[in-house]
């Protein structure tokens, strides 16, 4: 298990007055203390870690917001801000010392512009709730997280959060045009707006994915896009995994972007399949999901080509969905997967890396003898089509040592994915899971600068410390002068 | 002339960058150094050129991805892509010709550093979307590694966005990750005629709301020579396989019947339109011209040119569906009309694309921030380059001079 910082006793012992003071912010129900409502904002959805947070807050408006953390810079408390708690990396992990600061209440969709395609929400909103808000007139909004029904625009943008349809549509970093944050010191920036590309710096690319490090995101412009004519999905079935991922190299390669382009393993398809009846086929090692969207023709024209690709490789069954339900059949076993694998498994443990796709069958066999060294079951489901696996591990946490188990296979497998040239994680975050695993892919100097990135947003290391970077060094420390071949370089000039 | 150093690989960029910081050396960051007249004048005696960092390290096709050296010329990119059916999806920009060069003549870490996106961005995204990695030197002389060759990647902060666009003053680029994309198999434009501004952006918002995935939408009031000389014309771009481009046309004429008279071109016709476009090439003469770009809320694009035309005569026209205004200030207005121009904006900003250098030198080239952002954003370039050695001034006043 990764450690977090060691609560300052300074802070546990002022408890109560922090409390009172921040009541006076956010007055009524917003504040809260007692033990058994903390209860429930013990964890996210990397449920192995769990800590009761010193206090949970709930704002309501900006200025609370800023009100609120002006006062937690002014004393030095820490904040870790929260979404859904939906996050799968422990991003959103209370610390002992820290107030939680939950956004659900900024839950409004504050504007609907079809001329611009955008639409501008509060942090709060899920994800799909946007889509929601507009697909009456033929509207969506494209990332697509499985938690979607849950997870907020706000943690989206926090982590930078993909979906099934980012291979052509991009993730959330894509589909951003602007966002309101308000600083650890309680300053308020607006990053972007209705407009195609905001000025200075990209602060706005930056703060995506930055998992709450950086500043708390109270506002979101997304731009929406106008549903295709229509989308078909293409299952096809393969006798091994070497010949889908060939299969899915060679699509690419012939020019074609599906909107989503999926693959499952056998353990994969098999718990799925008892799960949703999505009517996969239970006989093959490897199930590819190629949905293919835009007007009918294009949509037809694909297909038979995508159809003869697979072909070339063995496919050995294919089944392409004829109306709507169809199509969200053949996706709801895709869909459910995490959950399917729920039901075969006491626990089971997400992983997140991604890989060059050509390396897809080096890595599957890699992870297969790791698999047995460890003697844990994997089950995999990717996005194939940009290379990142989802290896499911299954392990039983009340067996002593299996939850060690598994996180050490995850991380050999997160290892594998950096040695062949990936990363240690598409979607997911680094949070406090991927921690300690930075410095596989990032040289001292990487982090160092990273660290500094943090210091000129939060000088002070209090927006959710104890994730994303393995050791804290101090801003000051890390703001050195440049000492270059062991002398200070030119110590006698003066410094203009 | 300045002092020029040209290092063959990253190690020598790195020593570069360290001698210059022993010796307090102000660098002006370059790849060809053909869009040096975009920013503010940078106040350096020495140039640290990415030109000799020119070789392709990878280019795997049926991994969408391309890793060259900074300094490779874009015009070879396009060449090495469009062998493998592919191409740069966002359309980089050729600024040369705008800015008094030749054409053809910039570099990858150019297009990067100076983010030039061309007419697909609406539709495709930005350069900052198609850079999955970046190795650069920071002004401590540190050899960075940021983001991968992958595209799902959310390790650690995204920094290959935050040096994009940077301009030269976070970091000297050694080599660059892009993404590739297939290459549309046709192309085609629609080319309606004698729509007046803002039906011409309601026609196009009409087409950009559509399912029909436009992936150029411009717009050429009447009077620019060479362009629309009688009459204005506005162009809606399809793009994709054979047979739907010719199904989404249909749909589009269908769609915008009666509008206007309207015209269908392709093939050369169509690329040099599109590229004028892109290029600026409209507003190229009368050369003593100010040129600026605005990014607006693509609805708002006649109105704001609309208080232009009021306040300082400009000529100009319309990308990005209206979102994206170039317009010509004529000499004569002092500052180039930044004044005037920037209270007639509203939302969204003004760069000043093209100035003489004692203008630039005098202006907010780039638009001015809040306090707030400005102050974060000194802060973000202290911890790249604390001696502020990297393209002092480039972005903004008053940081001309290295820090001490
Ligand atoms: C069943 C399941 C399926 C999933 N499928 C996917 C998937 O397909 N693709 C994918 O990318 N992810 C997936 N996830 C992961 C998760 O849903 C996403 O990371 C999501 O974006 C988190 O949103 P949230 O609102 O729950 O954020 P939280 O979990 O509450 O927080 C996540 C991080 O964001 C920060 N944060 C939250 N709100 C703000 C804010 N307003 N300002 C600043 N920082 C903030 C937190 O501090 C934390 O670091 C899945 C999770 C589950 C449980």
């Amino acid at each position: 298990m990764v450690a977090m910082p060691q609560p300052d006793a300074d802070v546990l012992r002022r408890r109560q007055e922090i409390a009172a003071a921040l009541s006076r912010i956010v007055p009524g129900e917003g504040v809260i203390t007692v033990p058994t409502a903390l209860k429930p904002y013990e964890s996210d959805a990397l449920t192995a870690y769990r800590q009761t947070p010193l206090m949970v807050v709930l704002p309501e408006t900006v200025q609370q917001v800023s009100a609120v953390l002006r006062y937690c810079h002014e004393h030095g408390v820490r904040v870790v801000p929260r979404g859904s708690g939906t996050s799968l990396s422990g991003g959103s992990l209370p610390l002992a010392d820290a107030v939680l600061l939950g956004m659900g209440k900024f839950n409004r969709v504050l504007d609907i512009d079809y001329a611009n395609r955008t639409v501008t929400a509060q942090p709060g909103v899920t994800n799909l709730a946007i889509t929601r808000a507009v697909e009456g007139r033929g509207f969506y909004y494209a990332p697509d997280p499985s938690s979607q029904i849950a997870c907020s625009i706000g943690g989206n943008v926090a982590e930078n959060s993909g979906g099934v349809h980012c291979l052509k549509y991009g993730l959330t970093t894509n589909n951003v045009l602007g966002v309101e944050i308000v600083l650890i010191t309680g300053e308020i920036l607006r990053l972007g707006g209705k407009h195609l590309d905001a000025e200075g710096y990209d602060l706005l690319g930056l703060i995506t994915g930055s998992e709450g490090l950086l500043g708390v995101v109270t506002e979101v412009t997304v731009r929406i896009l106008s549903k295709p004519t229509t989308a078909r999905a293409v299952l096809m079935g393969f006798a091994s995994s070497l010949a889908a991922g060939d299969c899915v190299a060679d699509i690419i390669a012939s020019g074609i972007i599906p909107a989503g382009l999926e693959m499952m393993d056998g353990p994969a398809i098999k718990a799925a399949e008892d799960f949703v009846h999505a009517g996969y086929p239970l006989d093959v090692e490897a199930l590819l999901i190629c949905e293919l969207d835009g007007p009918a023709v294009e949509v037809d024209y694909l297909i038979s080509r995508v159809c003869a690709i697979a072909e070339k490789h063995g496919v050995t069954t294919v089944r392409t969905s004829n109306s709507e339900e169809e199509r969200a059949l053949f996706w709801a076993g895709r869909k459910a997967a995490f959950p399917a694998v729920g039901r075969i498994s006491p626990d089971y443990y997400c992983m997140d890396g991604t890989i060059p796709r050509k390396k897809l069958p080096l890595v599957l066999e890699r992870m297969q003898e790791l698999s047995q060294k460890y003697g844990l079951r994997v089950a995999n489901v990717f996005h194939a089509g940009d290379g990142n696996l989802h290896p499911l591990i299954l392990y039983d946490a009340n067996k002593p040592g299996e939850l060690e188990a598994a996180e050490a296979l995850g991380a050999d497998i997160l290892c594998l994915c950096v040695e062949v040239g990936g990363v240690l994680t598409g979607e997911h975050g680094v949070g406090v899971e991927k921690r300690d695993l930075m410095p596989e892919q990032f040289s001292e100097t990487d982090l160092n600068q990273q660290l500094r990135v943090k210091c000129a947003f939060d000088a002070e290391h209090l927006l959710n410390p104890g994730k994303v970077f393995p050791v804290l060094h101090r801003c000051a420390e890390l703001g050195r002068m440049h000492v270059h071949h062991g002398a200070l370089p030119h110590p006698e000039l003066p410094r203009f | 002339m300045a002092d020029l150093l040209e290092p063959q690989d990253a190690a020598s960029a790195v020593e570069a960058v360290a001698d210059a910081l022993a010796s307090r050396t102000p660098l002006e960051l370059t790849g060809h150094g053909s869009k040096r007249g975009y920013g503010r004048p940078v106040a350096a005696t020495r140039q640290l050129s990415a030109r000799m960092l020119a070789a392709v390290d990878f280019y795997e096709p049926e991994e969408l991805v391309l890793k060259a050296g900074a300094g490779m010329p874009l015009a070879e990119v396009e060449a090495l892509l469009g062998k493998a059916g592919q191409h740069l999806a966002f359309e980089p920009m050729d600024l040369g010709p705008l800015l008094g060069g030749p054409a053809g003549a910039g570099t990858l870490a150019g297009v990067v550093a100076c983010s030039l996106s061309g007419p697909r961005r609406p539709f495709a995204g930005a350069a900052r979307d198609h850079v999955l990695g970046i190795e650069a030197v920071s002004g401590r002389g540190d050899l960075l590694t940021t983001g991968s060759r992958v595209v799902k990647n959310v390790t650690g902060y995204d920094l290959p966005k935050l040096l994009t666009g940077s301009f030269g003053t976070l970091a000297f680029y050694t080599s660059l990750t892009l993404k590739t994309l297939p290459a549309p198999e046709r192309a085609v434009t629609l080319v309606l005629e004698g729509l007046g501004d803002q039906t011409a952006i309601e026609i196009m918002t009409r087409a950009l709301t559509s399912a029909l995935e436009v992936s150029g939408a411009a717009h050429l009031p009447a009077g620019l020579a060479g362009y629309s000389d009688g009459a204005s014309r506005t162009l809606l771009r399809l793009e994709g396989f054979a047979v739907s481009v010719a199904d989404r046309q249909a749909a589009l004429e269908k769609l915008l019947a009666g509008v206007a008279p309207c015209r269908m071109v392709e093939g050369e016709e169509c690329k040099a339109l599109w590229q004028a476009v892109r290029d600026v090439r409209p507003l190229i003469e009368p050369a003593a011209s100010a040129v600026w770009r605005l990014s607006v809320a693509p609805s708002e694009g006649a109105k704001v040119m609309a208080r232009l035309r009021q306040a300082l005569g400009v000529s100009g026209y319309y990308d990005w569906g209206g979102g994206l205004i170039w317009v010509a200030v004529a000499p004569g207005f002092a500052d180039a009309g930044a004044g005037p121009l920037r209270a007639a904006l509203g939302e969204g900003h003004a760069t000043l694309v093209r100035a003489p250098e004692a203008v630039r030198a005098a202006v907010p080239v780039f638009h001015p921030q809040s306090p707030a952002l400005a102050a974060l954003a000194a802060r973000v370039k202290d911890s790249f380059d604390p001696e502020n050695l990297l393209g002092p001034g480039r972005m903004v006043a008053g940081s001309e001079r290295a820090r001490g």
